[in-house]
């Protein structure tokens, strides 16, 4: 088949103003790129000054140069580190810490959220937003009295939950658990009301409606809980600063703090080294799931 | 397959009472269709027969056992959403067979009613898609299909046809009547739209503000309604109505409509409404087909009259015309050979053989 040009005559020769909205546009999209700009500079500096410490020797940082040049790069603190079995040691527990964490987690808020999304028992409005306060309530005001309910727990009981790493199984959830049903109700209130009359009717239970239907259908959402759960537990400080205390107990962040701080005395160019690896799993995590993270915070605002 | 029976069911929620004490009676086989305007019930008394609300009081059976506390899984029914309600994550094979894999059927005997289904809508060919990749009217189909394998007694529909465009409207209502042709499957169908009951059932259930205003064929419904609802429910356009009185006019009984007009009415309804107060408020209802143009030889019973016309809509097959009488606007059908013209007059005759004649304060026809 010929194609055909079609050449309008009337097309006007300069370029085409669309009036007032396209003006209006091109500021906001001017401040936007201003802003985010700002702040991807303000959040970047950081991680590159840690980059450029990171490579350092400490002679080199202490000798006060330029600091956002390395004269003499070197990977002894990363050799220094990976070969500590210290580190290692820290790493793992924050590993095996929010791997279980996150478990816990999805167990806990998928059919939590489920149930108070979807089976409108008596109070389960009431119950959800009670979910959603205990996530207000900040971890700088629960660390006292849970401090002192473990140490009851153990003089009670004779099980030692103090300085134990596993303590911090529990102690995370309470975290995480308030934020991923909220998120999980969200995204669950998002999936058409039919859906779950159509497997009912199909002879599913509600367990089945769950597992087959609901959390097929939800999976962006829960992996972004899933993302965020990780995050809290791998970045948590507080609690396991003040629940644990002997070395072999501690998890990366406040391992870093305590073994590389001695007196006065900062590691400076480890320091910087292990804060990168340690915020190294989130961000591979965050750059393989970014699209799932987006898509179930997003969930409730796209699909009304 | 099996009869579903309604005794007094009545559907309370907290101070509204959406359903007001219905019974029914749905033969084996039957195919019923509850039409209605909005928030009449409708959808609430087929989502109780499917289990999904509770009835506040009455029985429902299905084959003969009553199911008031039956859940919907054990009452053997298949229903059809108005949006679908297709599992996005299935394929359409998954989705049919969903149910039946859930009973653990043997796998030959699924593969075997899903490709049965399959054939009898016509999406073969679209087994191993999801639903996102289909069409409103394919995913209708699958719909459909995740019903029929199922061999339940009963097929629920719930406004099936209301979220696709006119055209494939008329299709998919073929399709649904052709289904039932062949699985002869009970049905209860809740829609809104009169055509769609008119067309597909076999028992229209008109309801209104909770209650059934009649149970009747469609042909039923059409030429003998019980109220005033109904008449101008069903058919489209609506039956026009125009207050009038009885009155005696030289031993014949007449029906007044305005000062300067007034019919003798046919023997046949003279007799049946012989013992009408004379001095009642009733109404007269008349179709629009009823309504046409004056002819030279006018039939029995069939009466003329002059009218300025306001407006007029050529369908092609017929032309509408619209007047006003006594303050309300009246159509009528003519032939669109007929030089209809909006502002000008025309003669129009009425087929007083076919009117109702009403109870303009109860709504019932006489």
């Amino acid at each position: 088949m010929a194609s055909t040009v079609v050449i309008d005559k009337a097309a006007p020769t300069r370029s085409v103003k669309y009036g007032s909205m396209s003006r209006d546009r091109a500021w906001a999209l001017r401040w936007s790129y201003f802003f985010l700009t700002l702040f991807a500079i303000f959040s970047l500096v950081p991680p590159i000054y840690m980059l450029i410490t990171s490579l350092k020797s400490s002679a080199e940082i202490s000798a006060a140069t330029n600091p956002w040049w390395v004269f003499h790069p070197t990977l002894s603190n990363y050799a220094e580190l990976l070969s500590s079995n210290q580190f290692l040691r820290f790493f793992w527990n924050s590993a095996i810490v929010s791997i279980i964490v996150v478990t816990i987690t999805m167990l806990i808020s998928v059919p939590a959220a489920f149930a108070l999304s979807r089976m409108r028992f008596w109070g389960s409005a009431t119950l959800a937003t009670g979910v959603f306060l205990t996530y207000l309530i900040p971890d700088t005001l629960l660390f006292l009295p849970l401090f002192k309910m473990f140490a009851t727990f153990g003089d009670w009981t004779g099980i030692q939950l103090i300085n134990r790493w596993y303590v911090l199984l529990i102690v995370y959830p309470t975290l995480t658990v308030p934020f991923c049903t909220w998120i999980m109700i969200g995204y669950f209130a998002s999936i058409p009301k039919e859906l779950d009359e159509a497997a009912i009717i199909d002879g599913a239970s509600w367990f089945q409606t769950l597992t087959r239907i609901f959390i097929p259908v939800a999976l962006p959402g829960i992996i972004a809980a899933t993302i965020f759960a990780f995050t809290v537990s791998w970045a948590q400080f507080l609690y396991p600063l003040v629940f644990t205390t002997s070395v072999d107990q501690l998890v990366m962040p406040v391992g870093i703090v305590t073994s590389l701080i001695k007196g006065d005395v900062f590691a400076w160019g480890q320091i910087m080294t292990g804060a990168l690896l340690g915020a190294a799993p989130p961000l591979i995590i965050y750059a393989f799931l970014m699209d799932y993270y987006i898509a179930g915070l997003t969930a409730g605002a796209t699909k009304g | 397959m099996a009869d579903v029976t309604l005794r007094k069911v009545v559907k309370r929620y907290d101070d509204v009472e959406a359903v007001r004490g219905i019974d029914l009676d749905i033969a084996d086989h039957e195919f019923v269709v509850l039409v209605g305007p909005s928030g009449c019930g409708k959808s609430t008394t087929l989502r109780m027969i499917a289990g999904l609300e509770d009835i506040t009081d009455g029985d429902i059976m299905i084959g003969g056992d009553v199911v008031n506390d039956v859940p919907p899984k054990d009452r053997d029914i298949a229903m059809v959403f108005q949006n679908y309600a297709l599992y996005p994550h299935m394929t359409v094979a998954e989705n049919m067979s969903f149910g039946l894999r859930l009973k653990h059927f043997p796998k030959a005997e699924i593969k075997s009613r899903v490709d049965e289904a399959a054939r009898m809508l016509d999406i073969a060919e679209l087994v191993d898609r999801k639903p996102k990749q289909l069409s409103g009217g394919q995913r209708q189909r699958v719909a459909m299909g995740r019903a029929i394998v199922r061999h339940p007694k009963v097929f629920l529909f719930d406004e099936p046809l209301s979220n696709l465009d006119a055209k494939l409207r008329v299709q998919m209502r073929i399709e649904i009547k052709k289904v039932h042709q062949k699985v002869r499957t009970t049905t209860v169908y809740v829609t809104h739209d009169q055509v769609e009951a008119m067309t597909l059932a076999d028992r229209v259930v008109v309801m209104n503000h909770g209650r059934i205003e009649q149970i009747g064929t469609p042909n039923d419904l059409y030429h003998k309604p019980a109220t005033r609802f109904v008449a101008g429910f069903i058919g489209s356009p609506a039956m026009n109505f125009v207050p009038c009185r009885l009155e005696d006019v030289s031993g014949k009984l007449h029906i007044r409509l305005t000062d300067r007009i007034s019919f003798p009415l046919p023997p046949a309804r003279a007799a049946r409404y012989q013992s009408v107060g004379r001095d009642e408020k009733l109404l007269l209802g008349l179709r629009p087909e009823h309504i046409t143009e004056a002819s030279a030889h006018p039939e029995p019973g069939v009466e003329e009259f002059e009218t300025v016309l306001d407006v007029i809509e050529p369908m092609g097959m017929e032309t509408l015309v619209y007047f006003t009488l006594e303050g309300a606007q009246i159509c009528g059908k003519v032939n669109p050979n007929v030089n209809a013209q909006a502002g000008k007059p025309l003669r129009l005759a009425v087929d007083l053989n076919n009117m109702h004649l009403l109870n303009e304060a109860t709504g019932a026809v006489i």
